[in-house]
């Protein structure tokens, strides 16, 4: 659609609109949007060629805050309108930006679809476990017990992990990412872009008003080299302050475990390598919880396939090459017709 | 372009006398179990009747279960047809003749049969087991229940197993073949020759199997059966003669045909390509058959996951620079309905179609009614107006279709287009158009980045740019949320809601000008009577309102089309009219939307049985009214 001119190469502030910022001071929001605006520069990104898509929520208004092509819509629907955006072109770099109440309640159907029929788009979550706009009520990712202004006596709501979801609706690429870690988020959304099907990222984000700290269990600088690990494909899945811990899986048992090497006998050998086409271990990789385990992040999953709006181009093109452009005048006439003189 | 519309040719009964219902005309329905190929005997049985040069009206009528037990009442499926020598506006009120092939299809329709008309049984069929399955507890037959009817028993199960016994089907095969026989026959009854019948069949089945071979048989025993006289008087052969339709070619059209072709034709004149999004829903579930199958015309379907999710996928595409449209019934539509308001806070172009069906919530999904009137019109959060059409016959669609894209681009706005469960599937003789009759109405998207604001206006139109995403220069953001006049960012401004209120209506009450301006049908304009429907209802009020007009009555019929914005005369011209009668399929939507527009007193002739309106009912509407 766009024919590009050998671009200038653009600076993360070339994709920020003149649109002050409005999320909380200190909102992990912040962060986020800058990463994806330093990113987008890195990867060489066109503006005029990107449109972000989103629903409603703290998240959802990213796109105003981008210098793109934006489109801030209704309550969990960023997915279908999305979907919509890239059947009609696929050439457009799409984007949906959610939260975790947006994406896993009220549009928990869309997700699940959009990601199953693998639709281009990089779908990004940001998970702070609470609702935000609305001040703070539980959200479907909070944890059991979490009180609000909707459970002053705790949610008794057994709450969603948003990549096990996604991989269960056969999400083709599974990323997790912190909104403090800057350049890893670059790295993941590099790949997510580069992936061509439907890429979902889920990101870690501190809200600070309504939920603050409720990560610091595996972020807090202290003890986030020992509770967090960055699976890489092909690598061994080590970690820890000293990399002296890995995951292998337990003996005689269908399940991982993290230890320590060099303890109890046990070498560099024993640590498993992480293959990111591996659907099951992906499962297994994004149900870890700290204390016991450490929390995956990274690209968990990469198993490209069709994208949909391409195999949805194609039968298009497959009707146009074997009946020819369509003439209406001869469709009205198809069929049983006669003439009256 | 809709003869069903013209009533300029052969309408007008003979002499001053009151008819009841039309002369020149015959009324036949078929019924029999869901699984007897009913809709398919009547199918093959119009398309015949077209072909013959007659004019007619069909009115397929289904259970909304998919195969209910075999022989019950609620698994009963009806197709009436009527047809004449003269231009027909409807199916038909009461049926002439009735086949019902079994007991359960005779218990369900025999009392919507004239007094006097003919009702053909297949014998076969009315077993002890069959007769208790339908509700009787004594044979009909003999205790006088069909004592104002004429009736002829045929055991039509043995005569069509005697038919096929010569090819290789089983006996449940060979039965199947009934629908086949009674077309032969009823093909007899009106002249016609079985030729093209058996042609379907042949290319349906393939031309040597055993399964076409028997049909084919069937058909030509039934034919023959009439033929050879052993039918003993009771029945006569008749000939319908022609009627005069305007020279050019023909084709039956179903109203989903229509609708889906008029949006394609719409999309090409606007230039665009159509992304059709949809959600499986009866009525409305065969446009997005229809549209499927249209691919090398610029057309892509997507099967969205819910109502909403084809609602949202439309908007995509249209604002992708696609025309994006979205179809479903009443229960889908009341789910798509936020992000209607979406559609219409951003204005972005869609087209909404609504196959309307009885409600409220499932209601009864295969029946007809005309009920959704303030969903579309009323039925949004916020002011939040937009253009709403109705088309009133199948092949009337087709121009509503082309229309409510005209005014979608031209305009940027969703437009609802209400068809219903009738027009759908009824069929109708259509003159085909030719597309160069139509004024191409090409959309112009923005790619002037100069002075560009997302939410700049048209000075005659008051629509916004259309951007498409990937145009240099022009990145945007819009969204749901109040935009500032011009810039589109985000405003919580209270002047500038106002304003932006204000324009958002001023924009669609200005399409007013667009449209064209209200007729009276027929009739004088002013006077006593006038008799005001919309949508489906437009045969049988047209039809009434002649006849009662060749009776001399003072009457009138206005037919509404652009249900919002209205007319710019209509008020004015409602109130040249001494007496305002509205008549309907609901509960007094139109008449109570009327009655909100103008202080004149309206009343209302008002039905929601699932069935469309009869001749009769709205000419003793008219009479209660006026007399001579």
């Amino acid at each position: 659609m766009n024919v590009q001119v050998e671009p200038a190469k653009l600076k993360a502030k070339d994709f920020a609109s003149d649109q002050e910022v409005r999320w909380c001071p200190g909102c992990g929001d912040y962060a986020i949007l800058k990463a994806v605006q330093v990113a987008l520069a890195n990867m060489g990104a066109q503006p005029d060629n990107t449109v972000f898509v989103s629903g409603i929520g703290c998240a959802a208004r990213f796109p105003y805050y981008m210098a793109t092509y934006g489109f801030h819509t209704i309550h969990g629907r960023a997915p279908a309108v999305a979907s919509g955006v890239k059947i009609a072109n696929p050439d457009l770099d799409v984007w949906v930006v959610s939260g975790d109440g947006d994406s896993l309640s009220i549009g928990g159907n869309h997700l699940l679809h959009i990601l199953r029929r693998n639709v281009d788009v990089q779908f990004l979550l940001f998970n702070n476990e609470i609702y935000g706009l609305t001040k703070g009520q539980y959200s479907p990712t909070s944890g059991l017990g979490q009180k609000s202004p909707s459970t002053p006596q705790g949610s008794i709501d057994a709450p969603v992990d948003a990549c096990t979801f996604a991989l269960g609706c056969n999400a083709r690429f599974v990323a997790r990412g912190i909104d403090i870690q800057a350049k890893e988020l670059g790295h993941v959304f590099t790949r997510a872009r580069d992936h061509k099907g439907a890429s979902f990222v889920e990101i870690i984000q501190n809200c600070i008003v309504f939920n603050d700290d409720a990560f610091a269990h595996f972020t807090e600088k202290s003890i986030a080299k020992n509770s967090q690990i960055i699976v890489k494909h092909g690598e061994k899945l080590i970690y820890g302050a000293a990399s002296d811990k890995g995951i292998r899986v337990k003996p005689g048992a269908f399940e991982l475990e993290a230890v320590t090497i060099g303890e109890n006998g046990i070498t560099e050998d024993d640590i498993l390598v992480h293959d990111e086409t591996n659907r099951v271990l992906a499962g297994l990789l994004v149900a870890m919880k700290p204390p016991e385990m450490p929390v995956a992040l990274g690209v968990i999953y990469c198993d490209p396939a069709t994208p949909y709006e391409q195999a949805v181009k194609a039968q298009v093109e497959a009707s146009v090459a074997a009946n020819g452009v369509g003439d209406l005048d001869v469709l009205l006439r198809k069929g049983s017709t006669w003439t009256v003189s | 372009m809709n003869l069903q519309t013209d009533p300029s040719k052969g309408d007008t009964p003979d002499g001053g006398q009151i008819l009841d219902t039309d002369t020149d005309s015959i009324v036949v329905r078929f019924a029999g179990d869901s699984g007897d190929g009913v809709q398919l005997l009547g199918g093959q049985f119009a398309q015949a009747t077209a072909v013959d040069h007659n004019s007619l009206a069909t009115f397929p009528d289904f259970p909304a279960e998919i195969r209910a037990p075999i022989g019950t009442t609620y698994g009963v499926s009806a197709f009436q047809i009527k047809f004449g020598s003269r231009m027909i506006k409807t199916s038909g009120d009461s049926p002439d003749v009735l086949v019902a092939l079994n007991p359960a299809a005779l218990k369900v329709n025999y009392k919507d049969v004239r007094v006097g008309g003919l009702i053909v049984l297949d014998a076969g069929s009315f077993t002890e087991r069959n007769l208790k399955k339908a509700g009787f507890e004594v044979d009909p037959r003999g205790d006088g229940t069909l004592g104002e009817y004429r009736t002829l028993e045929i055991d039509i199960s043995a005569l069509t197993l005697e038919a096929t016994k010569p090819f290789d089907v089983t006996q449940k095969e060979a039965l199947r073949g009934k629908n086949m026989w009674t077309l032969g026959l009823i093909y007899w009854m009106y002249d016609r020759t079985t030729a093209a019948t058996e042609k379907f069949v042949a290319g349906k089945f393939g031309a040597d199997s055993p399964v076409a071979q028997a049909n084919i048989a069937a058909l030509k025993a039934g034919h023959a059966y009439g033929e050879t006289a052993e039918v003993s008087g009771d029945i006569q052969q008749t000939r319908v003669s022609d009627v005069e339709f305007p020279a050019g070619e023909y084709r039956l059209v179903t109203g989903a045909e229509a609708l889906s072709w008029g949006l394609v034709a719409g999309c090409r004149l606007a230039g665009l390509d159509m992304t059709f999004c949809s959600y499986p829903i009866t009525p409305s579930s065969p446009i997005l058959h229809i549209l499927s199958k249209l691919k090398n015309f610029g057309v892509t379907t997507f099967q969205a996951e819910d109502e909403i999710a084809a609602a949202c996928s439309a908007i995509g595409a249209s604002y992708a620079g696609n025309m994006g449209i979205t179809a479903s019934s009443g229960p889908g539509i009341a789910l798509k309905t936020e992000a209607i308001g979406l559609a219409i806070s951003t204005e972005l172009p869609l087209v909404i179609v609504n196959t309307q069906r009885a409600g409220p919530s499932t209601g009864l999904p295969t029946k007809t009614e005309q009920s959704d009137l303030f969903l579309t019109v009323w039925g949004r959060n916020g002011d939040a107006p937009m253009v709403v059409l109705s088309a009133q016959s199948p092949a009337d669609c087709f121009e509503v279709g082309i229309e409510a894209v005209r005014l979608a681009t031209k305009y940027m706005t969703p437009v609802f287009l209400l068809s219903d469960g009738y027009i759908a599937n009824a069929a109708e003789p259509w003159l085909i158009p030719s597309m160069s009759d139509y004024e191409p109405f090409p959309v112009s998207f923005r790619s002037e980045t100069e002075g560009f604001q997302p939410f700049s206006r048209d000075d005659e139109t008051l629509a916004r740019p259309w951007v498409k995403p990937g145009t240099p220069g022009l990145t945007h953001r819009i969204g749901g949320i109040e935009k500032a006049d011009g810039s589109g960012n985000i405003s919580y401004d209270p002047e500038n809601h106002q304003r932006m209120t204000d324009l958002r209506t001023a924009k669609i009450d200005g399409i007013a000008k667009d449209i064209p301006k209200q007729a009276v049908e027929l009739g004088n304009e002013g006077g006593k009577l006038v008799v005001v429907g919309w949508g489906s209802t437009f045969g049988p009020i047209n039809r009434a309102v002649a006849n009662m007009l060749d009776a001399g009555l003072d009457v009138a019929h206005i037919h509404i089309r652009n249900l919002w914005p209205l007319p710019q005369n209509l008020i004015e011209l409602l109130g040249s009219y001494e007496k305002v009668l509205v008549a309907e399929m609901n509960n007094g939507q139109m008449l109570t939307f009327l009655r909100s527009q103008t202080r004149q007193d309206i009343d209302g002739h008002l039905k929601v049985t699932g069935q469309p309106l009869t001749i009769r009912e709205v000419q003793d509407a008219i009479r209660a009214r006026v007399q001579n």
